[in-house]
């Protein structure tokens, strides 16, 4: 315990926190999006959509050895206690930080800085507020239609059509992913320096790393909810005939 | 040349300061940007007003005393540069020059310009130090050093101590400063024996001083007039992360069998 609270009360410990729960949150990011590209896949053998599969898989990983839901919510743990530690970490270290410079200059404050550096608490906050009401709408089916139709549960496919074919559910979408994206950009590299792990050999690919981070986030998370709302693939009715009737 | 500057004027350390315009003119392309502070002051006291006060002692860019931010930039516009060794030159005839303070909460203002920077001197004391022997002189070359090894130590050793990256960084962090020295004595061979120790307790001290913690800007390497690569940060945080995760904590504590 005494090497633990130490440890979390130095800044650089701190600092280490931030780093290491921000990229278990980027490989759940990055998990996230190959489960979300099923959804170009072909349906199954039974006509159930790809994705329905996985959707079903995730509930059921480790099957037989494991019981029903028991991965998931390890998973949702781990998650949320990542989520909850980055963020009460970056307000501590803010408030710090804030007391370490009181007073502003009058000239222009910054030479090397990158816009998504100095933007991060911004857009650390968007992505918060994007994952509540992301939350709300598809794991809690809270907000109702027409932003989150009830249908079937477990039918992803036509759900996810049906909420993307209203266009501010997918303006929404695309604000969100660019916040992820921006904050991916400096925080993706950030993380690694934090960590020491970067250095001026590795430096541009690291930096190079971080950049191809956040497009492929921004692209990889919008292609579907795009191709959703320009109809650019099969909609819910040419798949599972029990997921499309519910809808009706 | 002429300009028109906008200097922080400020009693004392607990009075409230205040910008104060000032023109100057006639001023030589070729003077320092001390120098020209210089002329401005001798012509205040010769008509009875208060001179500004500002660091400087050696005036060739090595003592790290001098400071100031002008126009929002630690020791000026020019690169790799301290303020002594900016020249006029640099500023277009005319130009409006703002001249400021190096701001943080852990360097309070005594007067005008000038900042009490002994935070980075209770850094040092608390960590910037080898242990020597003290018997006969060693023979030079005794001990083997990487020519490439001593030469990145050196980088992080020309570190002046003048708090630029202080004052350049949005958080007030002194990370760049510990950084440079932690590091120039864990490259060496000689400051193994106290390489653990040493991080963890400079990096302390810079806590409890009240630097800020850093958000991997970049700014102090950029205003660094000594250009002291944050490479050194990523060294020190390993450091520091190993020492906090694998040293021990109790070096000489009791066990019991059971």
């Amino acid at each position: 315990m005494r090497r633990i609270s130490g440890f979390y009360q130095s800044l650089i410990g701190k600092k280490a926190v931030v780093a290491c729960t921000g990229l278990v949150l980027l490989g759940f990011l990055v998990l996230h999006v190959i489960g979300n590209l099923k959804g170009f896949l072909p349906p199954a053998a039974g006509g159930e959509p790809d994705i329905d599969v996985y959707a079903h898989f995730l509930r059921n990983v480790g099957e037989p050895l494991i019981p029903h839901l028991v991965v998931l919510w390890g998973v949702r743990i781990v998650l949320g206690t990542a989520l909850v530690l980055h963020v009460v970490t970056v307000l501590q270290l803010a408030a710090h930080n804030r007391g370490a410079r009181p007073i502003r200059y009058r000239g222009a404050e910054h030479v090397a800085a990158t816009a998504p550096a100095r933007w991060m608490l911004v857009t650390g906050c968007a992505v918060l507020f994007f994952l509540i009401l992301h939350l709300l709408q598809f794991t809690f089916d809270a907000l109702g239609p027409p932003i989150a139709p009830r249908a079937n549960f477990g039918c992803v496919y036509q759900n996810l059509w049906e909420a993307f074919q209203h266009g501010g559910v997918l303006l929404f979408y695309v604000a969100g992913m660019a916040a992820v994206g921006l904050h991916v950009f400096h925080g993706a590299w950030s993380a690694l320096q934090t960590l020491g792990i970067d250095n001026p050999d590795r430096n541009r690919g690291l930096r190079a790393f971080a950049t191809g981070m956040a497009l492929f986030l921004f692209l990889a998370f919008l292609s579907l909810p795009v191709a959703m709302a320009l109809g650019v693939i099969p909609e819910p009715s040419a798949y599972s005939a029990a997921c499309s009737a519910s809808a009706a | 040349m002429k300009f028109s500057l906008e200097v922080w004027r400020q009693p004392a350390g607990d009075a409230a300061g205040t910008f104060t315009s000032y023109e100057v003119d006639e001023i030589s392309p070729d003077s320092s940007f001390l120098e020209m502070l210089d002329i401005l002051n001798e012509r205040l006291t010769e008509s009875g007003g208060e001179p500004i006060a500002f660091d400087s002692d050696c005036r060739e860019g090595i003592c790290g005393m001098c400071s100031l931010v002008i126009d929002g930039q630690a020791h000026g516009p020019q690169r790799a540069t301290t303020t002594c060794q900016l020249y006029m030159r640099q500023f277009d005839d005319g130009a409006q020059i703002t001249i400021e303070p190096f701001r943080s909460g852990a360097f309070p203002v005594v007067r005008d310009l000038v900042v009490d920077r002994s935070a980075f001197d209770r850094i040092l004391r608390a960590g910037g130090y080898v242990t020597v022997h003290s018997g006969p002189k060693p023979d030079p070359n005794d001990i083997p050093v990487e020519p490439e090894v001593a030469e990145k130590a050196i980088d992080a050793a020309c570190c002046i101590g003048c708090g630029a990256c202080v004052a350049a960084c949005p958080n007030g962090a002194a990370m760049l400063y510990t950084a440079a020295k932690v590091s120039h004595l864990a490259l060496l061979p000689q400051g193994q024996p106290e390489r653990f120790a040493r991080v963890q307790r400079m990096t302390e001290q810079m806590q409890k001083e009240g630097f800020g913690s850093c958000r991997n800007y970049g700014e102090c390497e950029a205003q660094c007039p000594k250009a002291i690569s944050i490479d050194f940060i990523g060294r020190m945080n390993r450091d520091l992360l190993r020492a906090k995760v694998t040293q021990p904590i109790d070096f000489r504590g009791d066990m019991k069998t059971q």
